[in-house]
């Protein structure tokens, strides 16, 4: 219960000090909101008014205390540009933005773990070439150049295959939630589910693949590393095969530094959901992040901030979480 | 081989076009609409989503595509004698997209809400120029409270748009934003922030009947995903797209495409501080610049060289009006001021950098010439935000590139907004200029009026006060068998668009 109540308190003091950072860069750097609302003719009168109702009259720090005890409340306050609760517009976008991560990390996952096994359990010199040369190439090229080339590659030889949007605009979705992926396969509308992976297949593959990358990479050394342990020679005196000596001996113990560095990268993974969602037009998080710095809603870059580090932090609980289930020796003796 | 990818690039577009059907218009546009107030917020006055709430919302006044006036939901409108009164008639049988009648009511709602310093209005300091409304049958009538000759011009600009007083009033700004109703020739079906709006079209509407019965606005702000919608046929028409994929895409079988000169120019902002206060090194760097070469070499030809910020289109234009090329009258006009090119005179020069086509391209290119006749400009990159702060602030750096919009063609709200000093749009703030604009913002004579901003416009040009360099043209490009009639105004209308 103690362990809890300190972690509870970590993670308030933890978003605490990131809402004072983020609240004051975007007070100090420039880039004035009023500034880019101020139409041909605007006087210092309409400035003033407008600052008034955007509450920018005050003091950063009075504005900060505002914010703060609104937040307490779960009001993160109106965004100016969609001129709507901006919990309301981080909550109507965070499901397309989870369901573009969980769909990169499952691809991400399977690759990896593919890859890996394939190389370790063949052990020729050309798989271990192909397969460290492919997860190279994909490490190099960031995600948004992976979009860059799939756009191309759409345009060249897969016109059917959808590069804007999360579905077809001209046809009529019924979901009750905005999880439109997981709600499909919940309520078996597969021919639904089929559809909208025909449009998230592109975005969340281009997100996968440096991830995948970066798992292969570790996943690969460290069975690599436990295949050459005293346990595994054992095992092959019983005469087990290698691939069931790799899946049944050697993964388990690669998985502990492969799920810390998973953790790292996936928190990346979501950064590059910035870039990715508005290149394939997705209506999440990142979208929005984006159009809010370039037009300057100071809320919503405040509560997008918040939710990014909430979930930031939430993953590295999970991966502690993790490292203990894969490896016996970190759980505490009861 | 790249016939190959050519030939399997048109197989596919056409697999794609045969699937289209011609009661739907998509379009893959270039910016989101994030509110559908467009009224109040930062939206309102973003000229890029105009489009959009001209397809579902009537403004008091419209525009033909050259950027002449025609009635909107006001079918005449104009001043008393004296200029104290203002009266308006309200279009007789415009129903709301919910079936109930457009009324003077809504008319006068609209304009004393845009008037209201508490809602938000950014243009609420115009708005705010009629009162004490009344209502005799269609015929609307205001009281002047501070004369305006640009406010009916104003009627068909940003934040003139007629929004339902009792709709509005019953579900509030946060049920608006959610199931907005407008009077135009589209309704709102559905809208997905960040990614598609599907249009309906308005069968009661009371102008012409537009051809599509839905329109898709795909939001892709992406210009390669633009170029990949229409490439494949998944959007039918598209915009804003670079010059040089504009060029290969009308080549392309399937696709046709039309540029327009629009209401939009780059320029750039000159601060009177430090060097630029001296005449001979304003006159001497824009005498420096080559600019039917930059339109030519930079921009593949699709630009309209200017000297003035009066566009050919606009009501203030005159060709009179000249800059001319001549690097050698730059570089006596320095030395008159004791630089040379050995002993170059510096400063530095603010650009964004892929916000307008080339822009960053133009300004390094300007310094290339600029440091042939002896100025040495150093190039600083700022963002959209950084220079909207800088200018409201009046701290550009003595030279600024940025880009001017004006969609109603008044001198006004571009040579008036942009050099009158006390304007937080103004980096030029000197006695004389001032003095010249501000004796023109009330004048009642319109004619007058324009002659006198085409001196103002000369003086300027003479003195070197701002560097205009050119107007921006307009790339569509659209499937074969549409016909697009580009607006002037920078407006992409489905209402404008037909099949053959």
């Amino acid at each position: 219960m103690t362990r809890f109540a300190l972690s509870l308190a970590s993670i308030g003091l933890t978003l605490l000090g990131v809402s004072v950072v983020v609240f004051a860069i975007l007070r100090l750097v420039p880039g004035d909101p009023i500034a880019m609302m101020l139409p041909p003719g605007a006087t210092d009168e309409v400035r003033a008014n407008l600052e008034r109702l955007y509450g920018l009259d005050k003091s950063i720090a009075q504005q900060y205390l505002i914010w703060l005890g609104d937040v307490v409340r779960l009001d993160f306050g109106t965004s100016t540009q969609f001129r709507l609760p901006v919990l309301e517009v981080i909550l109507d976008r965070l499901p397309a933005t989870l369901e573009l991560v969980l769909l990169a990390s499952l691809i991400a996952g399977l690759l990896a773990f593919t890859l890996s096994i394939l190389a370790v359990w063949l052990q020729t010199p050309l798989a271990t070439f192909v397969i460290d040369g492919l997860s190279g190439l994909a490490q190099a090229i960031p995600d948004f150049l992976w979009a860059l080339i799939f756009i191309l590659i759409v345009t060249l030889f897969l016109p059917n295959m959808p590069i804007s949007g999360r579905f077809d605009p001209r046809t009529a979705q019924e979901f009750s939630t905005n999880f439109f992926l997981l709600e499909s396969l919940v309520t078996l509308r597969f021919q639904a589910f089929a559809e909208l992976m025909r449009y998230a297949i592109l975005p969340a593959t281009a997100l996968a693949l440096p991830l995948a990358a970066g798992i292969t990479r570790v996943l690969k050394s460290s069975l690599e590393e436990a295949m050459a342990q005293d346990y595994v020679m054992l095992a092959q005196t019983k005469g087990k095969s290698r691939l069931t000596i790799v899946l049944g001996e050697a993964l388990r113990n690669a998985m502990v530094p492969t799920i810390a560095l998973t953790s790292v990268q996936l928190t990346f993974l979501i950064g590059g959901t910035v870039l990715i969602e508005r290149q394939f037009s997705l209506p999440g998080i990142g979208s929005a992040a984006i159009s809010a710095v370039l037009n300057r809603d100071l809320p919503l870059i405040q509560g997008i901030v918040m939710i990014f580090a909430l979930i930031f932090i939430l993953i590295n609980l999970s991966s502690n979480g993790l490292y203990k289930l894969a490896d016996p020796r970190l759980r505490k003796p009861r | 081989m790249n016939k190959f990818l050519s030939l399997v690039a048109g197989a596919a577009m056409a697999a794609n076009m045969a699937a289209a059907d011609d009661s739907t218009l998509a379009i893959a546009y270039n910016v989101s609409l994030p509110s559908w107030d467009g009224t109040v917020g930062p939206s309102a006055v973003n000229p890029t989503i105009q489009s959009i709430y001209k397809s579902v919302f009537d403004q008091y006044i419209d525009q033909n595509p050259d950027l002449t006036f025609k009635p909107g939901l006001l079918t005449d409108w104009g001043w008393n004698e004296d200029r104290t009164k203002v009266y308006m008639e309200v279009r007789e049988g415009a129903k709301w997209h919910n079936g109930d009648p457009v009324t003077p009511a809504d008319v006068v709602w609209s304009l004393e809400r845009a008037g209201n310093a508490d809602t938000g209005n950014p243009i609420q300091f115009l708005w705010s120029t009629l009162g004490n409304f009344t209502v005799e049958g269609n015929r609307v009538e205001a009281d002047v409270l501070r004369f305006d000759p640009t406010i009916f011009k104003w009627m068909a600009f940003l934040t003139a748009y007629v929004l339902p007083k009792d709709y509005y009033t019953e579900v509030g700004a946060e049920g608006f934003e959610k199931a907005p109703i407008g009077s135009g020739p589209y309704m709102v079906d559905e809208y997905v922030a960040d990614s598609f709006v599907r249009l309906k079209r308005f069968d009661d509407y009371w102008g012409d009947a537009p051809q599509f019965e839905t329109v898709i606005f795909k939001f892709v702000p992406d210009a390669s995903a633009r170029v990949a919608e229409v490439e494949t046929g998944a959007s039918d028409i598209t915009l804003e797209i670079p010059y040089e994929e504009y060029d290969r895409l009308v080549a392309k079988d399937g696709l046709s495409g039309v540029t327009t000169p629009v209401s939009d120019i780059g320029m750039i902002f000159i601060n009177d501080v430090d060097v630029m206060e001296d005449p001979n090194v304003r006159k001497a760097a824009a005498h420096a610049i080559n600019k039917p070469l930059i339109v030519d070499r930079l921009l593949r030809g699709y630009g309209v060289p200017i000297d003035t910020l009066q566009a050919p289109q606009y009501s203030a234009f005159n060709a009179d009006t000249k800059v001319a090329y001549d690097p050698e009258k730059a570089k006596e006009l320095l030395a008159a001021s004791g630089y040379s090119a050995d002993n170059p005179v510096k400063f530095k020069i603010q650009t964004t950098r892929g916000f307008k086509p080339k822009d960053y391209e133009m300004i390094q290119a300007i310094t290339g010439m600029w440091k042939r006749v002896g100025i040495e400009a150093e190039i600083e990159v700022y963002e959209i935000a950084k220079h909207f702060d800088l200018r409201a602030r009046d701290e550009l750096a003595p030279a600024a590139f940025y880009n001017w919009g004006n969609s109603i063609g008044d001198p006004s709200t571009s040579t008036g907004f942009s050099m009158f000093g006390p304007s937080p749009h103004s980096t030029w703030d000197t006695d004389d200029v001032d003095g010249m604009i501000g004796a023109l913002w009330g004048e009642v004579d319109e004619a007058k009026r324009i002659d006198g901003y085409k001196a103002v416009d000369a003086y300027i040009a003479e003195n070197a006060m701002v560097i205009p360099l050119l107007q921006f043209v307009q790339p569509i490009v659209y499937r074969d068998g549409l016909t697009v009639t580009p607006h002037v105004a920078n407006f992409l209308l489905p209402q404008n668009v037909s099949t053959q």
